[in-house]
């Protein structure tokens, strides 16, 4: 007889692929995500991502949070929260969203995958049962379910993702297109994939109950054998997602409705991601914030830096408009050397007015316990640092 | 269709003001009134043959630069000489009066103290009342003007010298209980002058911060709080608003209900279109102003769809539950209180302010009051015409009764209140049973269907600290304006707030005409 475990309740929950995880996972480098016990790395970072970018691997995704939006007033209580309009998305699509405060701040971001003509999944990084519970309010016709634990998802990433599915028996893979949902049946069980994924390469996310899990995962790593599936954790997904220039909650946007001093959120705007909100669309919340800050013009601005050098402006550097480093012009959100790139970049919050003059980035760095820093000069991108055709190719590539 | 310059939702007196106003300056009025003829809480109601009474039952604060602006006086509104004293009763047969600056039947101590206090809150009210009939400032991105408010504010505040200023500041917030018990020691005097403190709010004698700011709203007037009742009664109001609405050009329609407000959107934007009747037919108008409360513009009339969320939550959270019952009484004669030469002012029946405390006790659990207090008024001694020859109304707001009552309202819920209520009248009254005709009893229920406004709430949203001034009735809605252009505010859920004043709608007609 085992005595009940006291701390039962503050214990980290096992996603349904944790027994393979955990069994790969030989460094034992843990964090957490939403409550479950969540991969950093398995082996090494640099080696994972080195995967993600030649091979391919997989990602729990599980523990993101995902909600069923159901009824005949599912679509219009989405396009009142979202900036987009949902009624564009088309039948077994998906659309990448943002959702705002009344402000035009941003909630979060997350994608909307359209299951029938009345019936929505919303995915995202952070719980969002209380916003959908006020957007829900006052709709009679709609029922909105959490499925975040009900739904087991990977996602697989890479240049063979597309040949080992192939290899899976998934007929017509190939023809699925970025953002399109295919449904699919594995050993008599619904597999729901989608192509879409957070690295900015060639990749699927695939969607089974959480029974199904393992089944999911043994055969998939027996169709990867020969491509190299690996798995990769939290950090190399960060490489991988800053290399495409997708932004991350907690470094590049903090969500609105967890920051409390004004304006230390954003917009959309801010965030360069303007083309997601649709003014065409009569309403939306934030819709009369937005159309304001549209004419304003953003206080900042997202902004791909190449650094000069090889030391990544890490740990929030300043942005500076000038070399002797006096006048202050933003901040670094992300930074690394990028091996695809082959260059050390940043994505950067800049003043939108200094966006067109010099900019200098003051690096701190430690050698041997001795703190340095240096002034590097900075060059903004307008496109984005790393974006292969095959991500975008239908078919893609075979290997 | 036709195309009105203003479509106005509900002939209550806040939408036949602000109706008045547009229509003088040249505007193409129409008011829609669901019931059958216009005046919501304030209209006739023959409850027994003969016999008339209105929910609100007297009249304090009403505006006299609204009386005065649309010439109600030519249209048959007067309140002159007609000041109703305050009687407090006592259960020994005895009783007090107050009747403006004097107070009779009170040891000498209270009625020194009575000066005082009556002195200071007149101060008080002065200074604050300028600003009941302005639009109040916006909290952030205001105009020079809103500042300007603020600013003045401030500085009548100021200008109040020091002693008065620090203690605004201490009183304002203070239970009644507190400001009652550090001035007077009679209890039924305290009883008394807590009670347009607590009257129509969620607020019992030891509840903080909302007594005294509704004891100043409702001294904003020359009457310094004293009431009234106009000929016809309260409805006489109503029927001078009217004619006065009417001859400036507005169009009143009853017997038409609102089904919807519409709102017509495009890649522009949202706009108000117009209106939708409960019979299907549509009413275009370049705006449309809502005199009915915000939870049932925005919630039911408007939809969600049409609002920010963060906004819709906030008037989802609006606290709108109403505490008053209304016991209406047809008498065969003039009922008797014992000691009282006549029944001919408001009579406050509360023994003292735990009486009080404890009938908001019962209800603020969601149960009946076993003791309820409440002011009894005889609207016929006012006006003979509102019963037959020789008989009476008698007309009582009770304390505190639930909009949401345990186990939910029916018939025996409200038979047992109307008995507990005639119960406490017959203490003071002995022998009223026998002259009672009819008895009908409204809970905050039967006035929330009946005159369609969320919870029976006298104010339609709770006047409390965080839903008056620029909350009212919460931001980017409390300057009369919504978030969807040519859509409007004008009722009691708007700043100032609630009882027949007019202020809301006279701000809201100077918003739109600005």
């Amino acid at each position: 007889m085992s005595t009940p475990d006291p701390y039962a309740g503050e214990r980290l929950k096992l996603s349904p692929f944790h027994p393979r995880q955990q069994a790969l996972n030989i460094r034992d480098a843990w964090t957490s995500w939403n409550g479950y016990k969540f991969a950093e790395h398995y082996y090494e970072a640099e080696y994972e991502y080195f995967c993600v970018r030649n091979l391919c691997a997989t990602y729990d995704i599980s523990p993101m949070q995902k909600y069923q939006i159901q009824g005949p007033d599912a679509q219009t209580l989405l396009n009142r929260m979202v900036t987009r309009d949902v009624a564009k998305v088309g039948l077994n699509r998906v659309a990448y969203c943002v959702w705002c405060t009344d402000a035009g701040r941003v909630i979060d971001d997350g994608t909307i995958f359209r299951l029938a003509a009345d019936r929505f999944l919303l995915t995202c990084g952070s719980p969002c049962t209380a916003w959908l519970e006020r957007s829900a309010y006052g709709f009679a016709e709609v029922e909105v379910k959490d499925l975040s634990d009900a739904l087991a998802a990977l996602s697989l990433q890479g240049p063979t993702a597309c040949a080992v599915l192939k290899k899976l028996g998934l007929d017509g893979i190939d023809a699925v297109k970025p953002f399109d949902i295919r449904h699919f049946s594995l050993h008599g069980t619904a597999l729901m994939v989608s192509r879409t994924g957070f690295t900015g390469d060639l990749g699927y996310e695939l969607w089974i109950e959480p029974d199904r899990a393992l089944e999911l995962w043994d055969a998939l790593y027996a169709a990867g054998a020969h491509y190299g599936i690996h798995p990769y954790g939290e950090t190399a997904t960060n490489m991988a997602r800053l290399e495409a220039g997708f932004i991350m909650p907690g470094m590049e946007f903090n969500e609105a409705l967890k920051t409390v001093h004004f304006e230390h959120d954003q917009t959309p705007f801010e965030l360069n991601l303007g083309w997601l909100v649709d003014f065409n669309k009569p309403h939306f919340s934030g819709r009369r914030a937005l159309l304001e800050e549209k004419r304003r013009g953003p206080k900042y601005t997202l902004t791909k830096l190449d650094v000069e050098g090889n030391r990544p402006a890490e740990g929030g550097s300043r942005i500076y408009g000038n070399k002797r480093c006096t006048k202050a012009v933003g901040y670094v959100t992300s930074a690394m050397w990028s091996p695809a790139a082959k260059a050390n970049i940043a994505l950067a919050m800049i003043r939108t007015e200094h966006r067109q003059g010099a900019l200098w980035a003051e690096i701190y760095y430690e050698k041997e316990l001795r703190q340095y820093s240096r002034v590097a000069k900075c060059t903004p991108l307008r496109k984005p640092f790393w974006a292969p055709p095959r991500a975008r190719a239908t078919p893609p590539p075979d290997y | 269709m036709d195309r009105y310059d203003s479509i106005i939702v509900g002939a209550g007196h806040n939408g036949l003001v602000c109706a008045a106003y547009l229509a003088r300056n040249g505007q193409r009025v129409l008011v829609l009134e669901a019931a059958p003829a216009p005046g919501g809480l304030a209209a006739d109601r023959e409850f027994h043959p003969g016999f008339h009474t209105s929910i609100a039952h007297s009249i304090g604060h009403f505006s006299s630069k609204v009386a005065g602006d649309l010439n109600l006086a030519a249209h048959g509104f007067t309140t002159a000489k007609r000041r109703l004293p305050v009687l407090g009763l006592r259960l020994n047969g005895e009783h007090l009066v107050v009747d403006g600056d004097s107070l009779a039947g009170v040891g000498a101590d209270d009625a020194a103290a009575y000066k005082n206090h009556r002195a200071r809150m007149g101060r008080f009210a002065t200074t604050l009342s300028p600003f009941w009939l302005k639009t109040m400032p916006r909290i952030s991105g205001g105009s020079l003007a809103d500042w300007t408010t603020f600013g003045r504010i401030g500085f009548n505040l100021r200008r109040m010298g020091r002693e008065d200023f620090r203690e605004f500041l201490r009183v304002a917030s203070l239970p009644a209980r507190d400001l009652m018990d550090e001035q007077f020691s009679d209890a039924v005097l305290k009883a008394v002058l807590s009670w347009d403190g607590l009257i129509g709010s969620k607020l019992a004698p030891r509840s903080p911060n909302g007594a005294v700011p509704a004891m100043l709203y409702r001294m904003a007037e020359a009457a310094r709080g004293g009431h009234s009742i106009p000929s016809g009664g309260v409805p006489g109001l109503i029927q001078s608003l009217q004619r006065a609405a009417e001859s400036l050009g507005a169009e009143i329609r009853c017997a038409a209900e609102v089904r919807r407000i519409l709102v017509g959107g495009s890649s522009a934007g949202l706009a108000v279109k117009g209106v939708q009747l409960a019979n299907g037919e549509q009413i275009e108008a370049a705006r449309v102003v809502s005199a009915v409360d915000p939870k049932r513009t925005f919630l039911d009339l408007v939809g969600v769809r049409y609002l920010d969320i963060g906004f819709t939550n906030r008037i989802r959270r609006l606290r709108c539950d109403g505490t008053v019952g209304k016991l209406h009484l047809a008498l065969s004669g003039l009922p008797e209180f014992s000691g009282l030469p006549q029944p001919n002012g408001r009579m406050i029946l509360a023994p003292d302010m735990d009486a009080i405390e404890f009938a908001f006790d019962d209800a603020k659990h969601g149960e009946l009051p076993v003791h309820p207090v409440m002011e009894i008024l005889m609207p016929s001694l006012a006006d003979a015409s509102l019963a037959p020859p020789g008989q009476h109304v008698l007309s009582a707001q009770v304390l505190y009764v639930p909009y949401r009552l345990k186990g939910g309202w029916n018939d025996a819920a409200g038979e047992r209140m109307r008995e507990r209520a005639i119960d406490a009248i017959a203490q003071y009254a002995p022998r009223i049973r026998e002259q009672i005709i009819h008895g009908e009893f409204l809970t905050p229920e039967d006035v929330a269907l009946g005159c369609r406004v969320t919870g029976g709430h006298w104010h339609h949203v709770e006047f409390a600290l965080d839903q008056m001034l620029m909350m009212r009735p919460t931001y980017e809605a409390a300057q009369y304006q919504t978030p969807i252009p040519g859509l409007y505010l004008c009722g009691a859920g708007c700043h100032p707030g609630g009882d027949l004043t007019g202020a809301p709608g006279h701000n809201a007609a100077q918003e739109i005409l600005r």
